[in-house]
């Protein structure tokens, strides 16, 4: 399963250059040993001009530089240092619904999605972890153990509705969220303000099956959730429709405030559209934070 | 049976169960359908919200009403319905079976045999006793046997060629004790019938059974004016429009019998008889031997023609010119007065009669004879003709047989003759003796008013006695006759007028020459006629119409036969030709005044048609109904519950395609168990079906036909070689191109047909390269091929190896080649001849190249007989394109051109290499021409005659 995972997201990883993410709170992140090295190396920014040696490629002088003086310089930026990302999968059950046979349950989708993240993340150097169980790290063996923790996440013990994790979060770092959020949005409110607290910002993924977006369900229905706690019995499920819908964006658009509100990001994702415009979008996400 | 309009029931107690439909409707109507359990996260969102109608958790009523019908037609499917059940015969008293029997039935009497069959079977499963009567045998006693015994007799009756008649007979011949009757009518009233009605209906339960063809019958033709008039009855009171086909039919002049007339009798508002005349030549009319009403199987429905009908051809001649004289003293005023009526007369003389073949011939008063007409008339005699001479003044002037007895003459005559009564003679005018026995006019009454006053006298011979068949009261003979090989010579010793005889204005002069044959009577002969012969039967009819070799039938009296010809024929005289001692009679089934009248039975009689609706099981039907109104409420309670939508619309329509086929076998199965016109109609709908589906919309093959019809389009066959298929597309392509520049023929691209998948008839011209391996195109590819070639499309064959057309197929596309013609419609070939107009419909070629030159092309064969046109160096060669043109120059490859009319392939070398794709090209334009121009060039043949007779 794991290595299926992996594979699968590797795939979906490879059609994205590297990624850096913004450099916006370099110094406060940096961890010890690994940062403020004030030297040249693979970055943006502008680090110095030095006399170019034997062995240097040709390609890497700065002729504008070289134009002003008889020897040739090549330009050097400073090497910028890498993020902690914390990825936050649901593995509630209701994450396992799925509304048809040809698409993936919501929780599929959403852990594919996460990992295709990391390895994004992992290849431009960023560290990535996993709330509650795994420390952020970088390197390319941390591909294999978030998919191995990923994969074994799918508790059976799980509630019908998942929490988002903030353990491990590392200050100013980034966060990713991926559920339904079809549960109590109070656990989610109350994670988003601890996040802010600690200067973590990020974004709010939702993913949604396509039923649960359109509710295709007409007659005398009894719905239960996935675990069979909840009921509920109706006797025209499409008289339901519109209030159900109603009630749907109002979640959203709740969603949405609360995000804004700690300087997060939401969007809703449809398992039964292309994986690669929700991976696009969190790629961005992450990146510019617009 | 318990019986609901035309449907019984085999088992109506089930029918009860129907009692609980109501209570099902309650039972239903209170279970609302189940609910479905869904897992669905977003419940979450759901909890609170409650349905704003509460109302449907009852079925709703069109759902009930779906089930309820479908119950109801499953327990009525149980009980066994049954359209147009099979009447049974309740009752176990014997029964009996009586049959008309006569002509009248002839038309339906298989289905009666299988009617009567059926009830035969039936009695025999309930064990009755049966009796079966045909009325029209003589009456004999009745006796009830085991059905079983009567299967096999049944089968055999046939129905006779006469009506019942004494139906009184039968009434004392059933047993005392009472049964039931199953009367097969011909639904005619007969004589006795209602007696006989009476006592069946006393004894028992009487069931009458009809048949629905209308009985009609041809009377005895009768000749009037000329005319011969057919005249037809119907039944009585069958009111209506009806018009009948009558055929005369009898033998053509090589003796086969075929169809000699036809003419329609109509029948307008109630009449019960309809006549028309039909005006024949005595050609034909002598012809004719029966009259028959076409596409009736029926003794009534012929009338056998006998010598009334025919008309003899008697040629009359006198000695001479006509004299001036007054028109009652003529020699030939009697005889034509006396024969107009019935002959038809040839007044000509000797030699120019004889051609037309006459029956008689009459001399009157003719004595001396040319010696060639004399030959022609005994040769005429004894071939069969009659030669009837009357004396007259210059006869016995003559010394025709005087001294020898003339050829012609049956007496030899003395001189001069005798004059009685008059004012210079001794004794008074004599009269006619009775007829002696053996004379033709044996039996005709002498009227006492004919005299003779004066005559010839025959010569006392030994034989005179024998050849004398009429005589004075003193004994002189007056008529006398000789035979002369097959015919006779009959001489009447007086004249044809009444100048020596009151014979002429007598009737008996009339009856004489009736008697002698030389006419015939136009009506029924009486019985006055009739009497003193026996009648021998010649040919006899069946109850069909059709004519029987009568065989050893024995004669029938005179007096019987006349009987017989007004209450119609019987067992003892049966329809049919009689013959006599010098004519036929016809007895017919109709007499020349009988009627129709529709039989009417007692009013407990039971009456039925004969046709029966055949018995039909709905069962299946039914059930059937029953399973598609189940799986109907399926779909429905689906629908109801919110399953159908997950389902799709795709679903939805597939189950009721379904629904749809599952009706349709159905439908046909039903009809199959049904009567045969059931399954017409059936197959009917079907048809109309298909052609309603055919009909709507565009069909797969719509954009092809459209691309083939855009203009004219060139084609080739693809012979599953892509290279050679890429070739012959861009030949066609290049050759187009050429037309296009050259010509006003602008083609459009090319298409590359498959034979056995697409339509021919859309191209001109097809282009099939032939390969070593080409398949043979399939039987039904062949008839499309032919048929192409047939109605006016050409193929080009090419076996692409330059030598097929010098060595005859040498090579393995030439044997390919030879396998492919072989099924197709060619006519015979010949190599290119110059003036063939393939060489100047377009330019003028004698060489045909492709890729390559050598080798000459085959086409149609000219006609032998073509001959060379004056002053113009063509045959005149006018008809017809050649459907084939077969060659192995590999045309396409020399034609082939890309989109920028760059060629593909080389052609020999340098400039001798370009002259050839120049003439190949040509070749391809001339080709095309023909194909679309047909052979216009040759008719230039024909323009130096236009020129001419335009004065140039």
């Amino acid at each position: 399963m794991s290595l299926h995972l992996q594979n699968e997201a590797e795939a979906l990883g490879q059609s994205l250059p590297p990624l850096l993410a913004e450099a916006e709170m370099l110094a406060a992140t940096v961890m010890l040993g690994e940062h403020g090295r004030r030297r040249a190396g693979a970055g943006d920014e502008f680090w110095q001009y030095r006399p170019a040696h034997q062995g240097d490629p040709a390609r890497a002088i700065d002729w504008r530089r070289s134009g002003r003086s008889d020897g040739h310089f090549i330009r050097e930026r400073e090497w910028q240092a890498a993020q902690s990302v914390t990825l936050w999968v649901d593995p509630a059950k209701s994450m396992s619904f799925t509304g048809g046979k040809d698409r993936a349950p919501k929780g599929e989708r959403a852990r594919l999605l996460a990992l295709a993240l990391a390895v994004l993340l992992l290849r431009g150097g960023e560290r990535v972890g996993l709330a509650g169980l795994a420390q952020p790290r970088a390197g390319r063996s941390q591909v294999v153990r978030l998919a191995a923790r990923l994969a074994g996440d799918e508790g059976d013990d799980a509630g019908d509705y998942g929490a988002p994790q903030t353990e491990g979060m590392v200050s100013h770092g980034r966060a990713v969220f991926i559920s339904d959020f079809l549960g109590p949005l109070d656990a989610v409110e109350a994670a988003l303000t601890r996040a802010a607290d600690r200067g973590v910002r990020g974004v709010l993924l939702q993913v949604l099956d396509p039923a649960e977006e359109e509710f295709p369900f007409d007659g005398r229905v009894v719905f239960e959730s996935m675990t069979g706690a909840l009921r509920h019995e109706t006797q025209q499920a499409g008289e339901l429709r519109s209030r159900y819908l109603a009630r749907l964006a109002e979640r959203r658009d709740r969603l949405t405030g609360l995000a804004r509100a700690v300087g997060w990001q939401f969007s809703t994702h449809h398992t039964g559209g292309p994986a690669q415009s929700a991976l696009l979008w969190l790629y961005r996400a992450l990146e510019g934070g617009r | 049976m318990f019986m609901i309009g035309p449907i019984g029931f085999l088992t109506p107690w089930i029918l009860w169960g129907l009692v609980i439909l109501p209570l099902l409707w309650f039972l239903l109507r209170a279970v609302p359908p189940a609910p479905i359990r869904r897992r669905f996260p977003g419940v979450a969102l759901l909890l609170g919200l409650t349905d704003e109608d509460a109302e449907t958790d009852r079925t709703p009523w069109w759902l009930l009403l779906l089930r309820m019908l479908a119950v109801a037609a499953a327990i009525i499917g149980f009980a066994g319905p049954v359209l147009n059940p099979e009447p049974k015969q309740a009752g176990n008293a014997p029964l009996l079976i009586v049959l008309d029997g006569g002509w009248a039935e002839a038309r339906d009497w298989p289905r009666r045999v299988e009617r009567a069959g059926m009830v035969l079977e039936e009695a025999g499963r309930d064990g009755r006793v049966v009796a079966v009567v045909r009325l029209t045998d003589q009456p004999q006693e009745i006796t009830f046997r085991a059905a079983s015994d009567w299967q096999g007799r049944l089968a055999v009756i046939e129905p006779s060629p006469w009506l019942p008649q004494n139906l009184e007979a039968w009434v004392d011949r059933f047993p005392a004790e009472n049964f039931d009757t199953l009367w097969l009518s011909d639904g005619l009233a007969h004589p006795g019938r209602d007696m006989l009605a009476g006592l069946f209906a006393d004894k028992g339960q009487l069931t009458v059974i009809e048949g629905d063809a209308p009985v009609v019958g041809l009377h005895p033709v009768a000749f009037d004016e000329g005319a011969v008039v057919v005249s037809a009855s119907r039944l009585v009171g069958q009111g209506g429009e009806a018009s009948l086909e009558v055929v005369g039919r009898g033998p053509d002049p090589s003796g086969i019998e075929r169809e000699l007339a036809r003419a329609t009798i109509e029948f307008t508002g109630d009449e019960a008889r309809a006549e028309v005349k039909m005006d024949l030549p005595p050609e034909l009319r002598n012809r004719v031997t029966r009259f028959e009403i076409a596409g009736l199987r029926s003794a009534g429905a012929v009338t056998l023609t006998d010598d009334s009908l025919k008309r003899r051809k008697v040629a009359l001649i006198t000695a001479g010119p006509q004299a001036e004289g007054l028109q009652l003293l003529s020699p030939l005023h009697y005889l034509r007065q006396a024969l107009a009526p019935v002959a038809d007369l040839i007044e000509a003389p000797i030699l120019t009669a004889l051609p037309a073949s006459p029956d008689a011939v009459v001399l009157a008063d003719v004595a001396r004879l040319t010696a060639p007409e004399e030959a022609a008339l005994v040769e005429w005699v004894e071939k069969g003709g009659l030669l009837l001479r009357f004396a007259g003044p210059r006869l016995a002037a003559s010394d025709v047989s005087r001294y020898e007895e003339d050829p012609l003459m049956p007496v030899r005559l003395r001189e001069g003759g005798r004059a009685l009564g008059g004012a210079m003679s001794w004794g008074d005018a004599k009269k006619l003796a009775p007829f002696p026995e053996g004379s033709p006019f044996f039996g005709l009454a002498l009227p006492d008013d004919v005299q003779i006053a004066e005559q010839v006298l025959a010569q006392p011979d030994p034989e005179l006695g024998t050849r004398t068949i009429a005589a004075l009261d003193d004994g002189t003979p007056l008529v006398t006759r000789k035979f002369i090989g097959e015919g006779q010579v009959v001489l009447i010793h007086v004249t044809a007028n009444a100048e020596w005889s009151t014979l002429p204005l007598s009737g008996l002069f009339v009856q004489m020459l009736e008697r002698l044959a030389i006419s015939t009577r136009p009506a029924q002969p009486g019985a006055r006629e009739l009497a003193g012969q026996i009648w021998v039967p010649e040919v006899t009819l069946n109850a069909w119409g059709e004519e029987r070799d009568a065989g050893e039938v024995a004669g029938v009296p005179g007096e019987e036969l006349a009987d017989a010809m007004t209450a119609g024929p019987g067992p003892a005289h049966p329809p049919g030709l009689y013959a006599g001692a010098d004519r036929r009679v016809a007895l017919n089934v109709l007499g020349a005044e009988a009627s129709f009248a529709a039989a009417e039975w007692p009013a407990s009689a039971q009456i039925e048609g004969l046709a029966l609706m055949p018995e039909q099981s709905l069962k299946g039907g039914f059930l059937s109904a029953a399973l598609i109104a189940l799986l109907v409420d399926i779909l429905a309670a689906l629908w109801l519950g919110g399953r159908l939508r997950r389902l799709g619309r795709g679903v939805a329509v597939l189950a009721v395609a379904m629904l749809a086929a599952l009706a349709a076998p159905q439908a046909q199965a039903q009809d199959a168990t049904g009567q045969q016109g059931a399954g017409q109609q059936g197959a009917g709908q079907q048809e109309t079906a298909q052609q309603g589906s055919t009909a709507a919309g565009p069909q797969p093959g719509d954009d092809f036909a459209i691309r083939a019809t855009n203009g004219v389009t060139l084609a080739f066959v693809k012979t599953g070689d892509p290279q050679i298929d890429e070739i012959s597309d861009y030949g066609l392509r290049g050759l187009g191109d050429t037309l296009w520049q050259r010509t006003s023929i602008e083609p459009e691209p090319p298409i590359g047909i498959d034979l056995e998948t697409d339509e021919l008839a859309f191209f001109p011209f097809i282009y099939w390269p032939i390969t070593a391996d080409a398949p043979l195109p399939s039987d039904a590819a062949y008839v499309k091929l032919n048929q192409f070639l047939r109605t006016g499309g050409m193929i080009l064959f090419d076996t692409r190896d330059a030598n097929v057309a010098s060595v005859g197929g040498g090579s393995s596309e030439g044997q390919a080649l030879q396998r492919i013609a072989a099924g197709l419609d060619i006519p015979a070939l010949e190599p290119i001849p110059e003036d063939h107009v393939l060489t100047r419909t377009f330019y003028l070629l004698q060489t045909f190249p492709g890729r390559w030159a050598e080798g000459t092309i085959w086409v149609e064969a000219a006609p032998a007989d073509a001959a060379q046109a004056e002053g113009v160096p063509f045959r005149n060669l006018n008809d017809g394109v050649t459907p084939v043109v077969i060659g192995g120059n590999d045309w396409a490859a020399a034609w082939a051109a890309d989109e920028n009319g760059v060629t593909l392939l080389p052609v020999g070398r340098g400039a001798a290499g370009d002259q050839q794709r120049e003439i190949a090209r040509r070749f391809g334009v001339n080709l095309i021409m023909h194909v679309l121009t047909g052979n216009y060039k040759s008719d230039q043949v024909h323009v130096p005659a236009l020129l001419d007779r335009l004065g140039q």
